[in-house]
């Protein structure tokens, strides 16, 4: 497994909301293309760093941003 | 040359808009949603940007709830074409209404929906009581202006919202008069669908608007009148579910949406309490000066906190169309003559079918502007 997970988002304005208010919560974070084998209704995620999930989901529950699935890459 | 048509679209834009716009062609040019690589990322953002803006400035709590339309006209027709069942559903709307409203609503008479005008007042006032009349048997939604674009009138839209929720009904808010102009807090007013147009007072470029949804409003009761590519569930052939997209269709006016923008990020930097109180002061010399002719009939409300900057007249023994033509001929003042789009605002007002001159000042107009109509007028009268 890499140290990076990826959270999956249902629409592109979703996953520029998540890494807006990702950012805003000093997570390093990066918007990538969804990668092929995993399916998601959006054509980009939000790539973090694995050791960061739970304030990954803290930050997006506080925003009360909806999500579809957080994976490892 | 002084331009007083803000009514009808605010002018000259400001510098910013236009860097934003070329901007985005020049630095941004992918489609917003659709890839992954850099260029749609960029754009993506600046069209994410200016939800939140608009979020920021008109009380949404949620930026994913603020639907980009090319204008009120669509943002309207997504609410009202969408939402209602024209044979059962049981529609109340005010005397005020612009054709956007209008048209959409007596189209869906004609298809049986039951639809109820209240009337208002000369100067454009709701009669809140038979407002309550009117709701008495219930109805699925209300219609409401927030301001007239005849003559300025501002309607109690939290008075309004109150009275939609005691019978069950939802509120449909036309603020194209209105935001950027006005302090509007969506939610503290209790709107449940608030449709914007963003080349007026939020000073953006035309081909830009959008839907503001309430977080409490399910959006699976809003039918998409449209369908087509959003970049996301491509794999599914039908609308999606979530907002913004399930009522955003194709490719958006990206240039525009970031003209847009920064307009909003100026309205908030300066601040609509300040532009409200210039164009208050504005308002107040334009009735003043006006008022002093003996000749001009003003229409709307005289007192400046129960309007816009709005104001439309008639010169006894000139018609209106002269009086445009003279304005923009003789003296470089533009405004606008006519209906304006509204034909039961000027049936309740009593200036159908010739209409008004209407001088609508904005953010651009000063103190002196007012003062060469103020004359303009007073000359054509005169004459």
């Amino acid at each position: 497994m890499s140290d990076f997970g990826v959270v999956l988002l249902p629409s592109t304005a979703a996953a520029l909301r998540s890494e807006k208010v990702l950012q805003q919560a000093n997570l390093q974070i990066r918007l990538i293309p969804v990668p092929r084998e995993l399916s998601s209704n959006c054509g980009i995620a939000v790539r973090f760093t694995w050791v960061d999930r739970d304030d990954v989901e803290a930050a997006l529950a506080r925003a009360q941003v909806d999500y579809e699935a957080i994976l490892p890459l | 040359m002084i331009y007083l048509d803000h009514a009808a679209t605010s002018w000259p834009k400001l510098p910013e808009v236009l860097q934003a716009m070329t901007g985005f062609l020049e630095r941004a040019g992918g489609n917003p949603g659709r890839s992954g690589h850099r260029l749609s990322i960029d754009a993506g953002r600046i069209v994410y940007e200016t939800r939140e803006l608009l979020a920021q400035l008109l009380g949404a709590p949620d930026p994913l709830r603020v639907v980009l339309t090319p204008n009120v006209t669509y943002a309207l027709n997504i609410a009202m074409l969408g939402l209602l069942n024209p044979v059962t559903d049981r529609v109340v709307t005010t005397g005020i209404e612009h054709n956007s409203v209008m048209r959409p609503l007596r189209a869906l008479e004609a298809q049986g929906l039951e639809l109820v005008v209240v009337p208002c007042g000369p100067d454009g006032q709701l009669d809140m009581e038979a407002m309550q009349e009117a709701l008495l048997p219930g109805a699925r939604l209300v219609v409401a202006s927030h301001a007239s674009n005849v003559m300025g009138t501002l309607l109690p839209v939290g008075e309004i919202a109150e009275l939609a929720h005691a019978v069950g009904a939802l509120l449909l808010v036309d603020a194209a008069q209105t935001a950027g102009v006005i302090p509007i807090d969506a939610p503290a007013l209790g709107i449940d669908l608030l449709a914007f147009t963003g080349h007026k007072g939020l000073l953006g470029p035309p081909g830009t608007g959008g839907l503001i949804i309430a977080p409490e409003l399910d959006p699976s009761v809003i039918r998409p009148i449209l369908s087509g590519g959003t970049g996301s569930r491509s794999e599914e052939e039908r609308q999606p579910e979530m907002l913004p997209d399930r009522l955003e269709f194709g490719t958006g006016n990206g240039p525009g949406v970031a003209g847009l923008g920064a307009g909003v990020q100026h309205l908030l930097d300066y601040g609509v309490d300040a532009v409200r109180a210039h164009e208050c002061a504005l308002t107040q010399r334009m009735l003043d000066g006006l008022g002093k002719i003996p000749s001009v009939t003003m229409y709307g409300p005289l007192d400046v906190e129960r309007r816009t900057a709005t104001v439309s007249l008639r010169i006894e023994g000139h018609s209106v169309s002269e009086v445009g033509w003279r304005l923009d001929e003789d003296f470089g003042v533009l405004s606008r003559v006519g209906l304006h789009c509204a034909p039961a605002a000027h049936r309740t007002l009593g200036t159908f079918p010739e209409g008004t001159v209407r001088l609508a000042a904005g953010l651009s107009n000063t103190e002196a502007d007012i003062d060469v109509a103020i004359g303009a007028i007073r000359e054509i009268a005169s004459a």
